[in-house]
């Protein structure tokens, strides 16, 4: 069971929580190029170890945030607000 | 050595202590034509049919752990061809009569099992959507056969048909041609077949690098030296990214962790295979008793090959919703594997935008009733330098030329496949 820490109501059970995928995406201007958009509808790092990830306390307060997680270990490693930069986080 | 009833006979004789080894075990060469990394059943069906439709000879399948260990031996060994659109019905159609025939193809009992795959439909709608994907199936060629809930309720007693289940059933799609096979004897039978054509399968042997020069494959960094080649192929599942990664490129993937697990065994209990997709949980009873089921991802990123409890629950429940007498089993084991989620949930069996490297993968769920088709066709794109009409399109461009292949319709989000 992962026990997950929202910045705003302390660590909870997963199952109050929605995953939201890639933290790191960012949503392109309309006018960016399609291989921008290709990237940010498509394409992901998918990386084995520290992953930056959204998830929504759907259960909770329902505020989106990130969490720095271990894909290989499922370690949460850091949580903060989502407009944050997370500590420990490299993009 | 050509197993039958005779070489069963002599072995007796011995007391079954002189059976030759099935494969090889060599020390990897410094040059091949062509290397396959990952030596489960799609890596090996590819190195199979590259030595025997294309008779090239010097190939090598390097594996990073032991050969199946991966999600070749942790799927619960469904096979069928029930697919609405067309690449996806034609491409699982011409896997499925591969596999039909694939024990005697290898010489090796790989169990493929008719049993039938049962998808139950629980409201009016569910049932609008299965008559007409199983009218699209006929149309392509494929069996499909609507069953009422009365005609299910005969056949499968223990199923709660009843108006007030929880899930109540109102028909169901089957496919008879579908069914079970061993997961693991495909691994084994692949590798030995392989082996038996010179195909040096090499365990214990990890890709660490892919060398490129000038848009080309070199070869690749092993954790048993460098070997050089110029066509590379990636089958690789969950690590496909991983892998892509070291040749410079992004996938159109994300690694999920997909749990299942076994009841203890019992008598024959469940003669077909039972799967619900507004539940979204299958069941079938393997041969030696025990009650294989699954159900959803654990819907988050992962490569740890173990889930978490929710997961498992939620399966369970559904279980027992449908199947109320189960309620007495206890599970023996849960486990995980890592599926290479895509983001239109159909796979990828092309070349890379890079010279002489190609992949199988994205098989989000559906890898492994895949395996023959994969193989035979990930050996016909390695082997002719394009891809064959039945994988035509299955690209990696197709997600920047607007050619997606998605069965369910859920759009870009990778674990909703």
């Amino acid at each position: 069971m992962l026990l997950i820490p929202c910045p705003w109501c302390g660590p909870r059970n997963q199952l109050e929580f929605t995953y939201g995928g890639d933290a790191t995406v960012k949503r392109p201007l309309p006018d960016a190029p399609m291989k921008t958009w290709l990237e940010f509808v498509y394409l992901r790092d998918n990386p084995r170890g520290p992953h930056q990830e959204l998830w929504h306390h759907s259960a909770g307060c329902r505020q989106w945030f990130k969490v720095l997680r271990d894909t290989q270990t499922h370690d949460i490693l850091a949580s903060g607000r989502a407009d944050e930069a997370l500590p420990g986080a490299t993009a | 050595m050509k197993y039958s009833i005779f070489s069963l006979a002599r072995n007796a004789l011995s007391w079954h202590e002189h059976w030759p080894l099935a494969w090889r075990s060599p020390a990897p060469k410094v040059r091949y034509d062509a290397i396959i990394i990952g030596g489960g059943g799609h890596g090996l069906a590819t190195a199979y049919y590259l030595a025997k439709e294309h008779a090239l000879s010097n190939i090598a399948v390097l594996e990073k752990g032991w050969l199946g260990g991966g999600n070749t031996g942790r799927n619960t060994t469904i096979v069928r061809s029930n697919y609405h659109l067309d690449p996806n019905a034609h491409f699982y159609e011409f896997s499925l009569k591969l596999w039909e025939s694939l024990s005697q193809e290898l010489n090796f009992n790989v169990m493929y099992s008719a049993r039938g795959v049962l998808n139950l439909v629980h409201s009016p709608a569910d049932m609008d959507a299965s008559i007409r994907r199983g009218n699209a199936m006929r149309l392509n060629g494929i069996d499909a056969k609507f069953l009422t809930r009365d005609e299910i309720a005969r056949w499968i007693p223990n199923l709660d048909c009843s108006p007030e289940a929880r899930f109540p059933i109102h028909g169901g799609l089957l496919q008879p041609r579908g069914g079970t096979v061993r997961h693991d004897a495909v691994a084994w039978g692949y590798a030995r077949a392989a082996d038996a054509l010179g195909v040096d399968v090499i365990q214990q042997c990890e890709v660490t690098g892919i060398r490129i020069d000038r848009g080309a494959i070199q070869g690749v960094e092993t954790t048993q030296g460098f070997i050089t080649t110029t066509k590379l192929g990636i089958a690789v599942a969950g690590h496909s990214g991983h892998v892509a990664a070291m040749a410079g490129l992004r996938l159109p993937i994300e690694s999920h962790v997909l749990q299942a697990m076994v009841s203890e065994p019992v008598k024959p209990v469940l003669n077909t295979v039972v799967t619900s997709g507004a539940v979204h949980f299958y069941i079938s009873q393997s041969d030696k008793g025990e009650l294989v089921m699954g159900g959803d991802l654990d819907f988050y990123n992962s490569y740890a090959q173990r889930g978490n409890l929710p997961a498992i629950e939620l399966v369970v429940s559904a279980c027992l919703a449908l199947f109320p007498s189960f309620g007495r089993l206890k599970l023996m084991r849960t486990w995980g594997g890592i599926m290479d989620m895509t983001m239109d949930g159909s796979p990828i069996i092309a070349k890379l935008p890079v010279k002489g490297l190609t992949m199988s993968g994205g098989w989000c769920y559906g890898g492994f009733k895949a395996t023959p088709a994969s193989g035979w066709l990930h050996a016909y794109t390695i082997a002719r330098d394009e891809p064959h009409p039945l994988n035509a399109a299955f690209t990696l461009e197709r997600f920047a030329e607007g050619g997606m292949i998605d069965e369910k319709g859920a759009g870009p989000y990778a674990w909703a496949h």
